[in-house]
């Protein structure tokens, strides 16, 4: 007696909804999402229960890394041109529009501007090599990280100052940074922290 | 609703021509689900949703204030804090009276070190804070009142000012946390000082 073959559908899932969901997805996540700055060195920053978001515009960065390496960053591409120009007014370096340009691509920077030139000539997957983040001479007789904040303080007037420093940052190095801002009349600034449960909440 | 719509449905013979067979085309949707979740993938992987947490502080301006200006702290309600090496931290109050030096205590960054302390002393503040906010919880306030509210409650004259004085052995990690101290502790009014060879003297024993 022959086998009675149970034909067998093959199961064919439609789809389509899986595909909607997906692009409501990818929608969703491309409007909500900043893309993560590049930054030249990575900085773990210490925690506390402040709350403040950092505005997305207007924010001028000052990076210190572990080292006590100063780095700076600014947003705006118009501004970044500006303000190299300016600095290399200051130092009497000049740029070209070639390399102007390729300034305002970078988020934060950490060379002393005699060696901009050559920063700014690397390709830029070369430019984020760890030899390559020099920092900003930031002391007391050569304070050109000084310069940069005045330069970028007269482009925009209401930028925010954060600072965004390692947890393993001596305090010397924090009060240099300090204290050059409150030379500039700097008096009000932000700390970049990460988040913490307010012990007291509850 | 992948079905391609190829013309009507409709199966009305014409007459006796033979109609071709219209075949509904149905578009395989599999290769394209993959494609997006390839997409949200990688956009989950190169952006950053949160933005990150800052703390504000305001520092004095360096512009010469007159004398008279100048802001007095009662040494009653001063608390110095000393940041020390090795996360170490130390504390006294008031000043040297008399020639007689404070006390100092050594303490730590835990809830129980300097936080039980600064909360004991600023305990009027806190009970005050606690209770406009369960207020704010019943009666739905809006937070800009609240904060508002809260300054005021800071602001209160008999709340202990803390001076900062960091070593240079301290980290910043140190600093922020003897900040956000002030911020859980509701202390409104601190500053940040250099530290005096007078201070270091005082900590010289304690901070090894």
């Amino acid at each position: 007696m022959p086998k009675v073959k149970v034909k067998r559908k093959p199961t064919a899932i439609d789809m389509t909804p899986m595909c909607d969901l997906a692009t409501l997805l990818l929608t969703f996540f491309m409007l909500t999402s900043n893309f993560i700055q590049k930054e030249p060195v990575t900085v773990n920053t210490p925690s506390s229960i402040s709350e403040i978001k950092i505005p997305e515009r207007n924010v001028m960065m000052v990076l210190v890394d572990k080292t006590g390496k100063v780095f700076f960053g600014m947003d705006g591409k118009q501004n970044r041109m500006d303000l190299l120009e300016k600095m290399g007014e200051a130092y009497s370096i000049k740029f070209t529009k070639d390399e102007l340009k390729k300034f305002s691509t970078i988020n934060s920077f950490g060379v002393p501007i005699q060696k901009m030139k050559d920063f700014l000539a690397l390709p830029n997957d070369q430019r984020d090599r760890k030899e390559n983040a020099l920092g900003i001479p930031a002391d007391s007789t050569n304070n050109q990280f000084k310069n940069w904040i005045k330069a970028a303080r007269s482009i925009n007037r209401d930028a925010r100052i954060a600072i965004k420093a390692d947890q393993k940052t001596g305090y010397p190095v924090i009060k240099k940074v300090m204290n050059t801002l409150q030379d500039l009349d700097e008096n009000r600034y932000n700390l970049i922290t990460s988040l913490e449960q307010n012990p007291d909440k509850n | 609703m992948a079905d391609v719509n190829t013309g009507g449905g409709s199966s009305k013979k014409k007459g006796n021509k033979p109609q071709a067979k219209k075949l509904s085309c149905r578009i395989d949707m599999t290769p394209m689900v993959d494609l997006m979740f390839l997409l949200i993938t990688f956009f989950m992987l190169t952006t950053s949703m949160i933005k990150p947490q800052t703390m504000e502080i305001s520092v004095p301006s360096k512009k010469k204030v007159d004398a008279q200006d100048e802001t007095k702290v009662k040494a009653s309600r001063a608390i110095t804090v000393i940041l020390g090496k090795n996360n170490k931290l130390f504390y006294y109050e008031g000043t040297q009276i008399n020639g007689v030096d404070p006390k100092v205590q050594p303490t730590n960054y835990g809830p129980d070190g300097f936080r039980k302390y600064l909360i004991e002393r600023n305990i009027d503040v806190m009970t005050k804070i606690r209770d406009l906010r369960k207020e704010r919880e019943k009666t739905k306030m809006a937070d800009t009142t609240f904060e508002r509210k809260a300054a005021k409650l800071r602001a209160d004259i008999n709340a202990p000012t803390v001076i900062i004085k960091a070593t240079n052995d301290a980290s910043y990690k140190n600093l922020v946390d003897a900040l956000d101290e002030m911020q859980i502790c509701n202390i409104s009014r601190y500053a940040i000082v250099d530290i005096t060879p007078y201070d270091l003297g005082l900590i010289k024993d304690l901070n090894k």
